[in-house]
């Protein structure tokens, strides 16, 4: 180790030095399964590294920063995105067999997949308002060409209306930042002190609210669009659909999240300043709005991908809910519900990834009795529908419950509203996997090739985390929640 | 130190730029709306160079001269080579008519003046006229999205946008390099992406005509 980096600035580096390298080998590897193996290797890699942040933190600097929020966020982060590129590898290749995607799409598709991964860890890691921008554009850019990728015309608008409306959002979240910008200069003072988000934090009681309240809007609305709450999600439905499936995986799982991080780096912000707008009521009520909006549209789905997209919706809406309510306990609840939505919504992707391949449609009511003719694919996917739709003993069950009782405790109204609306869903979501799963088994049963480590590994960690949370985790996300309240 | 002079030039150009953004509502022919953008993308780069002049920032120069470079006279050149190529420089069809989108570009100015002027008033009065300026781009910008079915519409009126945020950025005096940087490179990304885009569309359908595309929707949500 040389005497330049102490060993934490070296997992730092590790972390946003290892996607990008590994984007620029993948872009001209030439056997596709080489590639797909190396994608395998580099997001592995990139997770181990990520772990050593829970050793060794390194001094924050203007531009970079490590603290107890973004490890949480980079470790899931990272983890879905290294069990991501396993499914990958072997959906890729049944891709390429039915002749979906030629090799050269492949090699942009690998080496995209890897810049993703490196603008979401710069986004989460970074310190300056600004960087954090450009890194979410940037993994904002990658999906979109990602989304297009199978030149469907379908794709091809679902490229286009994400394109459009993230571009929207970047925009007026690019405006917020400006205005927090503004309203630090006059405290901080001019340079790069004015845009490093820790400064900001510890002066913001001393700045002007009314310009904060402004910020807010914007980025609440910029970012939120990336979140895909409702009123700003048409994007995401179509998007999740018309890509590739692992595409779908690392939106729901992994890109929505990191949309979030930022809107919670200026809600706490926010809320160090005792004159500004409380911004807890804002995100409760966009929170609250998607629940809503997505438990009903759940029941008039009629295509897989879309069904579990609007899940997504549903599930960043009571994510967003949990942390506009705040307070230690709220905070834990929804980080945990974050983190274990991740591993649920990337598994059941995984699965349905597969089914759509058997099946050779993603078309609900093309599909029928799974359990006969995939048992362990359809197995699977009730698994992680019981997980998603919130029922014990999974994960998810336990962190919805905390989040509607310690609601229940400040505001009875909206506790009632969000558990009737997350029942809706729950219902949506069983009337389709009882036709999904069970019944006489349709024409069309391919064998399925299908990776069962990442969809395994998923659901067990749910699982395991509804029945039993080990202490140091509980601990940890508690200190965390703390901080966040 | 800002002196009356250079108080004033700089609202000249900010003001210009919200009067180019109103050109580009009503513009009904795609070369039209092309050379207006290029104009607009001309009064930005002089606004910018303007700030740097009076900031004593010469890095702002550089923002200047890519603004100048890539949107005033790369980009307007390629839509134009692209328009002939796709045989498009028909007119444009709009979702509301012209004149009501021009009153709705006006209830927007009176908001963003509205919005903004109370808020800044400690701000410093040059970032203060310069913010609502630029909002009124930006919100003139969307209205332009949302108000043209066609794709090449919608770049420019996303690139309109943009230039309303390099207005803000500029404006905002010692704001770190990375952000106008940062402004331009998106730009030139989303060009490629663009590019992409069009040109694909452009293999299915002969025709950029996005609300052709929703024929195509399996499924309205």
């Amino acid at each position: 180790m040389s005497a330049l980096f102490d060993s934490g600035e070296l997992v730092l580096l590790a972390l946003l030095a290892i996607p990008a390298l590994g984007a620029a080998l993948l872009a001209f590897v030439q056997d596709d399964r080489k590639g797909a193996w190396l994608n395998v290797l580099v997001s592995f890699i990139t997770f181990g590294f990520a772990l050593g942040l829970l050793l060794e933190r390194p001094a924050t600097g203007p531009f970079l920063i490590v603290d107890d929020l973004n490890t949480v966020f980079v470790i899931i982060g990272t983890l879905v995105a290294f069990t991501t590129s396993v499914f990958s590898a072997s959906y890729i290749g049944y891709e390429l067999e039915s002749g979906h995607l030629t090799h050269a799409h492949l090699r942009f598709y690998h080496a995209m997949y890897q810049m993703l991964m490196f603008g979401m860890n710069l986004a989460l890691l970074s310190n300056n308002i600004g960087l954090m921008w450009v890194a979410v554009e940037l993994a904002t850019l990658t999906t979109v060409v990602m989304v297009g990728i199978y030149r469907t015309p379908a794709a091809l608008e679902a490229a286009w209306k994400y394109f459009l409306l993230g571009s929207v959002g970047i925009a007026l979240a690019l405006f917020g930042t400006i205005l927090v910008y503004l309203a630090a200069r006059a405290v901080v003072g001019e340079g790069l002190d004015a845009m490093a988000w820790n400064v900001l934090v510890a002066n913001a009681s001393g700045f002007d609210p009314a310009f904060l309240n402004l910020a807010f809007v914007f980025l609440l609305l910029g970012y939120g669009t990336k979140v895909g709450l409702v009123p700003l999600h048409a994007w995401l439905p179509d998007a999740h659909a018309e890509g590739p499936t692992p595409i779908s995986a690392v939106l729901s799982g992994l890109l929505l999240n990191v949309a979030l991080f930022a809107v919670l780096r200026f809600k706490s912000i926010m809320s160090a300043n005792p004159g500004a707008l409380a911004p807890g009521p804002l995100m409760v009520t966009l929170g609250l709005a998607s629940v809503v909006f997505a438990a009903f549209m759940l029941y008039r789905r009629q295509d897989i991908k879309r069904l579990f997209a609007y899940s997504s919706i549903e599930h960043m809406g009571v994510i967003t809910f949990a942390f506009g309510m705040g307070g230690t306990l709220a905070n834990f609840a929804g980080l945990l519900h974050m983190a274990l939505h991740s591993l649920t919504k990337s598994a059941i992707f995984f699965c349905v990834g597969h089914i759509a391949q058997a099946k050779g449609t993603q078309r609900m009511a093309d599909i029928r009795g799974l359990t006969v003719t995939h048992p362990q694919l359809g197995w699977s996917l009730g698994l992680g529908v019981i997980a998603i739709a919130g029922l014990p003993p999974m994960g998810l069950f336990m962190t919805e419950f905390l989040i509607i009782t310690s609601t229940f405790a400040r505001a009875p109204l909206l506790a009632i509203a969000l558990g009737l609306s997350l029942l809706v869903a729950l219902g949506a979501l069983l009337l389709r996997l009882n036709g999904l799963a069970f019944g006489e088994p349709d024409a069309r049963n391919e064998p399925s090739k299908a990776s069962f480590l990442p969809i395994g590994l998923h659901l067990a960690l749910v699982l395991v985390a509804g029945i039993w949370l080990p202490p140091a985790l509980v601990a940890w996300f508690q200190y965390v929640a703390a901080l966040l309240s | 130190m800002i002196s009356s002079l250079a108080f004033d030039v700089a609202h000249l150009f900010a003001g210009s730029l919200v009067l180019v953004s109103f050109m580009l509502l009503y513009q009904d022919r795609m070369t039209g709306l092309i050379n207006t953008f290029a104009l607009h993308a001309l009064v930005v780069s002089f606004s910018v160079a303007w700030q740097a002049h009076i900031q004593e920032a010469p890095h702002l120069y550089i923002t200047a001269a890519i603004a100048l470079g890539i949107k005033a006279v790369v980009i307007p050149v390629v839509l134009h080579r692209m328009i002939v190529r796709l045989g498009i420089h028909r007119t444009i069809e709009p979702v509301v008519g012209i004149g009501l989108t021009m009153l709705a570009g006006i209830g927007l100015i009176a908001l963003s003046i509205m919005v903004m002027l109370p808020l800044t008033a400690q701000a410093g009065t040059l970032a203060r006229e310069d913010l609502a300026f630029a909002l009124s781009v930006i919100l003139l910008g969307l209205l332009m999205m949302i108000s043209r079915r066609n794709a090449v519409s919608q770049v420019v009126g996303f690139m309109s946008i943009e230039n309303g945020l390099i207005l803000a950025a500029t404006g905002a005096k010692g704001m770190p390099l990375v952000v106008e940087i940062s402004v331009a490179f998106s730009i030139l990304v989303a060009l490629i992406v663009i590019g992409i885009f069009l040109f694909r569309i452009r293999e299915r359908f002969e025709t950029v005509d996005i609300h052709l595309l929703h024929e195509h929707r399996g499924e309205q949500p």
